[in-house]
């Protein structure tokens, strides 16, 4: 019963979302509209929840433990606390109960959100481009027959983007755009017919209780 | 008189032929209206289009530009509606024949997906038949994946060196196919830490993955004998936010000098971020996504790389059960069948005159 009633769930629910992909009718797409939208948010909800306190769980440890860089934790406990306090009683933008502004100065979610984990965020995307260039110096380095072709490849493209590349030769910007339609879009194309019929088969095995790894150890 | 006069000179030819009918292959609510383009559309302001459900008193429902000819209505279903269409010069009118009755009703099968439909039982038959071949003893052949061929190596790596592993299944959701996969994955790299007593972190984007994963590894370690071993706080939650976890994963990277990393799941612009990180720590990298945008930057900075169809087959390849393994040839049959169909497409469409595009459509 362990096993089989989430095989059973599996199979229902996996058919129940195949459905809405060939029927149109109102009564079928509500249906799945209910079970994507409604009840995933109150699963979801629920998930948070133990992940929450999971999160909290490692932390505390960490600062029983003393590990390493353990005083951190103590920031993300008590950042924690605190946006959680105001997203809780202050409203998501400042109508709960809670005041969240003095003078001027806003401190509500939408004002934390937009001011302190977007620029967070940017700034870790920004990184990007730092290690983009150091995986171009790997990527680049004409090790093997692979990598030169890959080099010069890229040396074609980046140079038929720029002006230069028309200066050199009028054709370049045209080759250049060759590469990246005919060749780069066949490789791409290739790894997504592979891609697509892996998922079709994955999702069948799943729905119909084949592969059965997710439930853990995947035995009987 | 002299008004008579213009607006017999400035007669404008009305919209003709104006169709209505339900659009097909829909959810109801919605009715098309087309129409032959006045003949003299280039001089128009624009048209307007007139609905009634009486047939006698017509209100204005909608305007389109010249040179335009049809208009999607919403409506109620089973109601009839007639349409008139418009032809607007300045302040001129001139008024189509109403159209025949319509009504808009929902349909129970979207006849534009058959094609999807035949080609979804197509391979999905084909790889129940493989399975069904392989239930009944066949042995089947599997290339070597060398990204799941490293895996016991960087195991025991770790293992011999007394350092974790680090398990990283990206930012997907539990209904991406590829968070899937690579929660199979990490089953059996955790059987294989259970087993070798090696250190697992399992760090989280999702909650739902989060109480999957956790389940999962706490099932491997139970299936390898070693329930003991199974540390709560191993698999854990940080965020759902991208960027903050990539910050956490790279912080993971730096404190803790994990011997394996493994960068398997749904990853977006954070897989080079956690790629080249990992690959400045000096651990063995094993990475695998089907997010094609995202490969290049895991081959270019993992020792092994699973691209995309690979992922899938991971559960298959470790575990060598033969009723997944009966997936995996199934899947290259499929990928036989459209290979074949390419190229019989692509000759016939050189060839002949016949619209093989169409087909597809």
């Amino acid at each position: 019963m362990k096993r089989n009633l989430p095989l059973l769930l599996v199979f229902v629910f996996g058919v129940l979302g195949i459905i809405p992909f060939i029927i149109p009718h109102p009564a079928v797409q509500t249906t799945d509209e209910f079970l994507r939208n409604n009840l995933l948010k109150i699963l979801a909800a629920f998930a948070l929840i133990l992940g929450l306190g999971s999160l909290l769980r490692v932390h505390m440890d960490k600062i029983r433990r003393k590990g390493q860089n353990w005083e951190y934790s103590w920031v993300l406990i008590g950042t924690f606390a605190i946006t959680s306090i105001i997203g809780l009683f202050g409203g998501v933008s400042g109508t709960g109960i809670l005041p969240t502004r003095i003078g001027n100065f806003a401190f509500d979610i939408w004002t934390i959100y937009f001011n302190v984990e977007v620029p967070l965020g940017a700034a870790m995307f920004a990184l990007l481009s730092f290690f983009m260039a150091s995986a171009a110096y790997r990527a680049f380095r004409a090790r093997s027959a692979e990598a030169t072709l890959l080099l010069t490849a890229a040396f074609i493209v980046m140079l038929g983007v720029l002006p230069l590349g028309n200066d050199i030769s009028p054709h370049l910007p045209s080759f250049a755009q060759w590469i990246m339609d005919v060749p780069n879009v066949a490789g791409q194309r290739g790894i997504l017919f592979g891609v697509a019929l892996g998922m079709l088969a994955t999702a069948l095995k799943i729905i119909l209780g084949i592969e059965r790894s997710w439930l853990g150890g995947g035995g009987e | 008189m002299a008004f008579v006069i213009m607006a017999a000179f400035f007669a404008i030819a009305p919209p003709t032929a104006v169709h209505a009918f339900d659009i097909p292959d829909d959810g109801g609510g919605a009715i098309r209206i087309e129409w032959r383009l006045s003949e003299a559309d280039s001089q128009l302001t624009r048209y307007e289009i007139y609905r009634s459900d009486n047939g006698t008193d017509y209100e204005k429902i909608g305007i389109m530009g010249r040179g335009r000819n049809l208009f999607d209505d919403e409506t109620e279903d089973g109601k009839q509606y007639y349409y008139k269409v418009v032809a607007v010069f300045d302040t001129l009118k001139s008024f189509s024949d109403p159209s025949s009755p319509a009504m808009s009703s929902a349909q129970w099968l979207n006849r534009k997906k058959i094609n999807i439909i035949i080609a979804v039982i197509t391979f999905g038959g084909l790889i129940l038949f493989f399975i069904q071949h392989a239930r009944h003893g066949k042995s089947l052949f599997v290339r070597r994946i060398a990204g799941l061929q490293a895996i016991d190596d960087a195991v025991g790596r770790a293992t011999e060196m007394g350092k974790p592993i680090l398990y990283c299944p990206g930012i997907g959701y539990i209904e991406d196919i590829a968070t899937i996969a690579s929660l199979s994955i990490l089953g059996e790299v955790a059987k294989k830490c259970g087993q070798y007593d090696t250190k697992l972190i399992n760090p989280h984007c999702d909650p739902i993955v989060y109480t999957v994963a956790r389940e999962i590894v706490k099932e491997s370690y139970t299936d390898v004998g070693r329930p003991d071993a199974f540390d709560p706080d191993s698999v854990y939650y940080v965020t759902d936010s991208q960027f903050a976890y990539a910050a956490a994963v790279d912080g993971i990277m730096l404190r803790e000098r994990p011997a394996t990393n493994f960068l398997v799941g749904w990853f977006r612009a954070e897989s080079l971020i956690l790629a080249e990180t990992g690959a400045s720590t000096g651990a063995i990298q094993i990475a695998g996504t089907d997010q094609v945008s995202q490969l290049p930057f895991f081959v270019t900075a993992c020792d092994y790389t699973l691209i995309g169809e690979e992922l899938y087959a991971a559960s298959a390849y470790i575990s060598r059960e033969p009723l997944l393994l009966g997936a995996i040839k199934g899947e290259d049959w499929g990928k036989v069948i459209i290979g074949a169909i390419l190229i019989a497409g692509s000759l016939i469409g050189l060839l002949t005159v016949f619209p093989i595009l169409n087909l597809f459509e």
